[in-house]
């Protein structure tokens, strides 16, 4: 392009920007407040971040929604990655394509949609609603997750690689563990990561299906904002912060790898897509 | 591989299909037909169709998913035009997605405290001398906090389809003597329609189901889709009703998909 971006579109980028961190930096700010309120700065405290730990309710879900996002993840990654070489190794062309759509179901459907039928379901096959409901459903929506990552490694292997394995002798498992999983491993990991983070960010599934027991940290934060402000839920969303910015980075790295090799780069960043 | 080898280690995968995309879907349907004592009945969508509540219901969560998604576009598509054009682009595309990855409920509680009553919005209008005013539990404070957590959806797909744009064809309309402004509005914004068309169905149809934006910012009311879902399942308990609500909204989220299709749609997760 012959010009340059002119003054005042960095100046519109810089403000659109500003409009984006504002609400996360306020947040982080308020939690070093002495005060109580998100109102008038009385000066710097760390006493809302000693509540935050000394709140063992809190730390109690916060475990819990770490073991649901991995357990859900390693388990959403483990299907999903068998599914995507399922889908792979399925030739017929109507089939292949009616898999792929039924895949991303689950995907376009609103959170609301997915977390009533969820609720249905649970409650017609007589499951209790609690840990368990809440692990399934996350591994269920992440899934789709898995296989998109996937999927598109394992299309770009060269076919030529499977048959010079056969070849030379590989058994079924063989090629499976020293050729194509190696192969996709990139796009296990990324899946694995957009996993990790669509549990961690879910709320309106978890609290369709969460039952009266037991709570993520959204759900948690959504009854205690419905009483009003707490600042530990600030000091809470500084760390929140701080945990998306190294999986950001991490996923970023993982990505950047994934990509090294494809033809077409298409960025790392393109695929990072978190929607809530 | 054998065939009956990717049978076997796809079975997982298909009793997720199976169990959990397929037979939810179809429970949500057979559900809209019965009523609480679950005889069959079409009551629900007689209902729905004969009430008023019901329908200007509707037509608000529509109507304020429309404005939400024009002004998300009115500001998405310079951020995007100017991003592409930069040298790092990639890095400023990271800064866009990163407060994505915030979690949700967070970004919605930061607005409670600068729409209060003693908050630092309030208090910015009073120091400039038109405050304070009600901003929370208005219908305005659930437009400004959905637009905020949709820009980057709306930035990120115009973003790549303008990335994607060949820059002979610009280059080409310049030197056929077009203006800046006609380079834009005959070039530029109609070979980036994918682009604007994937953000409208990446905003539209997530705003229509938001609910816990309208419970915490839009002050307990029941304003959108997504909020009239969640008070006739875990509120009222009548489930025929939501599900008849359900079915509704995944009408409007593919007849949205259907006038804002494109051959080369790329998937995303889309949740709200």
């Amino acid at each position: 392009m012959d010009n340059k971006p002119k003054k005042w579109s960095y100046i519109y980028l810089v403000f659109v920007f500003i409009l984006m961190y504002a609400p996360i930096f306020y947040l982080i700010f308020y939690s070093f407040n002495k005060g109580d309120y998100m109102n008038g700065f009385d000066g710097f405290s760390l006493r809302h971040y000693q509540d935050m730990f000394a709140d063992t309710r809190l730390m109690e879900i916060l475990v819990n929604t770490f073991i649901v996002a991995l357990l859900s993840s390693v388990l959403a990654t483990l299907i999903g990655t068998f599914g995507a070489l399922g889908i792979y190794n399925t030739k017929h062309r109507t089939t292949k394509n009616l898999l792929l759509s039924l895949n991303n179901v689950l995907m376009v459907s609103p959170d609301v949609i997915v977390g009533a039928s969820f609720l249905i379901f649970f409650t017609m096959i007589g499951m209790s609603l609690g840990f368990g409901s809440v692990v399934l459903s996350h591994i269920a929506f992440s899934i789709p997750i898995v296989v998109l990552m996937v999927l598109p490694r394992l299309n770009e292997m060269n076919p030529a690689l499977i048959d010079a394995a056969r070849d030379l002798g590989a058994s079924n498992y063989q090629v499976l563990s020293r050729v194509v999983l190696p192969y996709a491993w990139p796009g296990i990991l990324a899946g694995f990561f957009m996993a990790i983070t669509y549990s961690l960010d879910d709320f309106a599934v978890t609290f369709f299906v969460t039952g009266n027991g037991f709570s993520t940290l959204s759900v948690e934060i959504y009854s205690r904002a419905r009483q009003g402000i707490d600042l530990s839920i600030n000091a809470l969303s500084a760390l929140m912060f701080l945990l998306s910015l190294l999986l950001v980075i991490v996923y970023y790295f993982i990505s950047n790898y994934s990509v090294k090799s494809s033809k077409k780069k298409r960025g790392g960043a393109a695929g990072m897509v978190v929607h809530q | 591989m054998s065939n009956k080898r990717t049978f076997s280690y796809t079975v997982p995968y298909i009793l997720w299909l199976v169990l959990f995309v397929v037979a939810p879907v179809v429970l949500l349907i057979v559900q809209s037909f019965g009523n609480i004592y679950g005889h069959f009945t079409l009551d629900n969508y007689a209902t729905y169709f004969s009430s008023g509540t019901y329908l200007r219901m509707t037509f608000n969560s529509v109507f304020f998913a429309f404005i939400v998604t024009v002004i998300t576009l009115l500001i998405s598509y310079p951020m995007a035009y100017i991003m592409s054009r930069l040298k790092n682009a990639q890095f400023w595309l990271l800064l866009v997605i990163l407060p994505t990855w915030v979690n949700l409920l967070l970004k919605a509680y930061a607005f409670i405290g600068l729409f209060s009553k003693t908050g630092t919005v309030n208090n910015f209008l009073s120091f400039i001398g038109i405050g304070p005013h009600q901003i929370m539990f208005t219908d305005t404070s659930f437009m400004i906090v959905a637009a905020y957590i949709e820009i980057p959806f709306m930035i990120m797909p115009i973003f790549n389809s303008l990335v994607e744009l060949d820059r002979s064809l610009i280059n080409a309309a310049r030197d056929l003597g077009a203006t800046p402004w006609q380079t834009l509005t005959k070039v530029i914004i109609p070979m980036s329609m994918s682009g604007v068309k994937a953000g409208i169905q990446a905003v539209f149809i997530p705003t229509l189901s938001l609910f816990m934006i309208t419970r915490l910012i839009g002050g307990n009311r029941v304003i959108t889709l997504g909020t009239a879902i969640e008070e006739h399942f875990l509120v009222t308990q009548n489930w025929g009703m939501g599900s008849t609500i359900g079915v509704i909204l995944i009408i409007a989220m593919a007849a949205t998909m259907f006038f804002t299709r494109d051959r080369k749609k790329k998937g995303g997760r889309r949740r709200g």
